[in-house]
C-alpha cells in the first residue's frame, strides 16, 4: 500500500478539491496502483544524474520593452462569474471568528 | 462536387481557390454540410462556427479578387482544438469549468492561422485539458472513430483526428504533450506531427504540462501537414520558451520524399510484448520497404525507454496540479456554492470539485503527492533523472543514424469504454510517444496499412532530432508515396464506420 485514503483526503483539501467520499474510496484504490507503477523510476534514476527540467533548455530570455495596449478592464470582467463596480467580487476571503 | 471538395487535399484546395476555379466560400460550405451530415455521429466538434468560417471565406475571395497575393493555404478549412483560445468562439478544453468560457485574447497559433487565410470551422473535442488518450475524458461525450464509430478516435487530439478522418476538414491543430497528436492521428489513418519543443507557439494554449506541451499539425497527406506545420509555427516574443531559429525546411523535404542514404534506426525496446501482432507486422513491413528504397536500417537500443512512462506520469500530473491552480474560480469560468455564506477557499473547493472530471482530479492529486515535502526527491526529482537519461539515450542513437522509427502505438484504436476505468490500462496508449515529449525532439506519425486482424489504422512513428523535422518528412512522405503507390487509392477510402468506403479491388487490406 503506497497511499491511504487519509492520504488522498488529505492531499485533495491541499489542492482544492472538495471530493465525495465515492470518489476517495475510488482515487486511493486508482492512485496506489499507479504510484506503484510510476515508482520504477527509482530503479535507474541513480545519484549524480543531473535533472532535466525543461527539454530545449533557454536562459535569459528577452524581448523588446514595446508599451501595447493592455486588455480593458470592460473585456476582462466580461467573463468574471461574478463582477461589481467595475471589479471582480469574490467571497469572503477571512473566517467567522 | 461538393463531395469532392472534402476528399481533397489541403494543397489541392489551395490551388484550386488561388487559380479562382472555386471560391472559399464553396469550399467552406461543403464542408460545414458535412460537419452538418456527420458530426452528429462522429462528434468532432464542440463548437461550428458557420457565420465566422463563412466570413473568413468571403475575405480570402474578396484579396483574391483584389488581385491580393494568397498563401499556400488561404482558403483551407481546418479544426482547431479547444485547447487554443479564440476571441469569437468559446474556449472550453473540454472541462465545464470553462463552459462557455470566451477569451478575451487570441492565440498567437490561432492568429497565424488567421493571417495564413485559413479558415477555422470550429473547435474541436478532447480530453479535459488534454489528460487523455481516448477523448472519453471530454465533459462533452467522447468523439468516434470514422473508421469504427464504437472505438475511440484517440485523444487527446481526438476530435481533431476524427474531423480530418471523416473528411469533415482537410486539416486540424492539436497539442502533443505525451502522444496526443501522433496517437490520434495513427488509429484514425492520419498524419500526426509532434514538432521540436519550442518551434510552435505555445501562448494561448491553455497549459497542461509546459515544459511538455507543443502545438503541431493533422493532414491526410505528408505535405498537408507541412504546409500546416510552416503555416503555424515560428519564434513567439509571447513564449519565452519559443526557439529563436528558423523553422526547418519541412515542406521541401515533404516534396522530396526521398530516403537513399539515410540512416535508419528500430528502436529495440518500442516492440515486443505487449504489442498487438498485427501493429508489428505493418511496422515491419514499413521498415522493409524503407531499406528498399535505400535507407541502411540498423537495430538501436535506447535502454531508459522503459522508463519514459512511469517518468512522464510523475512529471506531467505535477505540472498539471501546479497549471491548473490558476481555476479558482474567481476571475473566469465556473463558480459553484457563492452564496454569501461560504468563503473564497470553500468556493473554490466546490468549484473545482464540480468543474473537474475525475481524470483531471486524478492527476492533479497525483502531482500534488508526487511535489509534496517528503516524496519530491523519490519522485519527481527521480523522473526529472529518468527525463536526463533519456535525453541522452536519444543522443546516443542519433550519433549513429539520422532517425528512429517505431511503431506509433502499441494497439490499434480500442473500443470506448473498455479503458474508461482503469488509468494505467489507458496511460499504455502513449508508450511510445512519450519518449520524444520528454526529450523534446521531433516526432511524426504516418499511416503504415491496417492490422489483419481488425482492419483497423496503424502508424509508423518516425523520430528525430531536435530541430531537424524536415528529416521524419522525408522519411514520412517516401513512405506514404510507396505505400500509396502499391495500394493504388487513399488509405481513408477503406474506412466504414460512416458506411462510406469506396468500392475497390479484392483483398486490398
Amino acid at each position: 500500500m503506497s497511499i491511504t485514503r487519509e492520504e488522498v483526503a488529505h492531499l485533495a483539501r491541499l489542492s482544492r478539491l472538495a471530493l465525495s467520499a465515492d470518489e476517495l474510496d475510488r482515487f486511493a484504490g486508482q492512485l496506489d496502483v499507479i504510484i506503484a507503477a510510476v515508482a520504477r523510476v527509482q530503479e535507474v534514476a541513480a545519484d549524480g544524474i543531473p535533472p532535466t527540467t525543461h527539454a530545449v533548455p533557454v536562459t535569459n530570455v528577452f524581448r523588446e520593452d514595446i508599451i501595447v495596449p493592455p486588455l480593458g478592464a470592460g473585456v476582462v470582467l466580461d467573463q468574471a462569474p461574478a463582477a461589481e463596480q467595475g471589479r471582480f467580487r469574490v467571497p469572503r476571503i477571512l473566517a467567522e471568528d | 462536387m461538393d463531395s469532392e471538395l472534402t476528399r481533397m487535399t489541403a494543397a489541392g484546395i489551395a490551388a484550386l481557390v488561388a487559380a479562382g476555379e472555386v471560391s472559399a466560400v464553396e469550399v467552406a460550405a461543403a464542408h460545414l454540410d458535412r460537419i452538418e451530415a456527420v458530426d452528429e455521429r462522429v462528434h468532432a466538434f464542440l463548437h461550428v462556427a458557420a457565420d465566422s468560417a463563412l466570413r473568413a471565406a468571403r475575405a480570402i475571395d474578396d484579396r483574391r479578387a483584389a488581385g491580393q497575393p494568397l498563401g499556400p493555404l488561404a482558403g483551407v478549412p481546418l479544426a482547431l482544438k479547444d485547447v487554443f483560445t479564440t476571441t469569437d468562439m468559446p474556449t472550453t478544453c473540454g472541462s465545464r469549468i470553462l463552459e462557455g468560457w470566451r477569451p478575451p485574447y487570441d492565440a498567437t497559433v490561432t492568429g497565424r492561422l488567421r493571417r495564413a487565410g485559413i479558415v477555422i470551422l470550429g473547435k474541436a473535442n478532447m480530453d479535459e485539458f488534454a489528460m487523455g488518450s481516448s477523448t472519453e475524458n471530454s465533459a462533452f461525450g467522447p468523439s468516434r472513430n470514422p473508421w469504427d464509430l464504437s472505438r475511440v478516435p484517440g485523444g487527446s487530439s481526438g476530435g481533431s483526428s476524427a474531423a480530418v478522418a471523416a473528411f469533415e476538414a482537410p486539416l486540424a491543430i492539436g497539442t502533443d504533450t505525451g502522444g496526443s497528436i501522433r496517437q490520434p492521428g495513427a488509429v484514425t489513418g492520419i498524419v500526426g506531427v509532434k514538432p521540436t519543443y519550442g518551434g510552435s507557439s505555445r501562448y494561448g494554449v491553455v497549459a497542461f504540462a509546459s515544459s511538455l506541451d507543443t502545438p503541431g499539425p493533422l493532414a491526410r497527406t505528408v505535405l498537408d501537414a507541412a504546409l500546416l506545420h510552416e503555416a503555424m509555427s515560428g519564434h513567439d516574443p509571447c513564449d519565452s520558451t519559443s526557439v529563436d531559429a528558423p523553422v526547418p525546411p519541412v515542406v521541401a523535404a515533404a516534396r522530396q520524399a526521398d530516403v537513399s542514404g539515410l540512416r535508419i534506426g528500430v528502436v529495440t525496446e518500442l516492440n515486443g510484448e505487449g504489442y498487438q501482432p498485427g501493429v508489428i507486422t505493418r511496422f515491419t513491413e514499413a521498415v522493409e520497404l524503407l531499406e528498399s528504397m535505400g535507407a541502411k536500417v540498423t537495430e538501436v537500443s535506447c535502454p531508459h525507454f522503459g522508463y519514459a512512462l512511469p517518468a512522464y506520469y510523475l512529471i506531467a500530473p505535477s505540472e498539471c496540479s501546479s497549471n491548473l491552480a490558476r481555476f479558482d474560480a474567481m476571475r473566469y469560468g465556473l463558480r459553484v456554492g457563492d452564496d454569501g455564506t461560504r468563503s473564497a477557499e470553500e468556493v473554490m473547493s466546490l468549484t473545482r470539485a464540480a468543474g473537474f472530471g475525475a481524470e483531471v482530479k486524478r492527476r492533479i492529486i497525483l502531482g500534488t503527492y508526487a511535489l509534496s515535502s517528503g516524496y519530491y526527491d523519490a519522485y519527481y526529482g527521480k523522473a526529472q533523472q529518468v527525463r536526463t537519461l533519456i535525453t541522452r539515450d536519444f543522443e546516443k542513437a542519433f550519433e549513429q543514424v539520422d532517425v528512429l522509427v517505431s511503431p506509433a502505438t502499441p494497439t490499434t484504436a480500442f473500443p470506448i469504454g473498455e479503458r474508461a476505468d482503469d488509468p494505467m490500462a489507458m496511460y499504455l496508449a502513449d508508450l511510445c510517444t512519450i519518449p520524444s515529449n520528454l526529450a523534446g525532439n521531433a516526432a511524426i506519425s504516418v499511416p503504415c496499412g491496417l492490422a489483419p486482424e481488425d482492419g483497423l489504422p496503424v502508424g509508423l512513428q518516425v523520430m528525430a532530432p531536435v530541430l531537424a523535422d524536415d528529416r521524419m518528412y522525408r522519411v514520412a512522405a517516401a513512405v506514404e508515396a510507396a505505400l500509396g503507390q502499391r495500394r493504388g487509392h487513399p488509405l481513408l477510402d477503406e474506412a466504414n464506420g460512416l458506411g462510406e468506403a469506396r468500392p475497390g479491388q479484392e483483398g486490398r487490406r
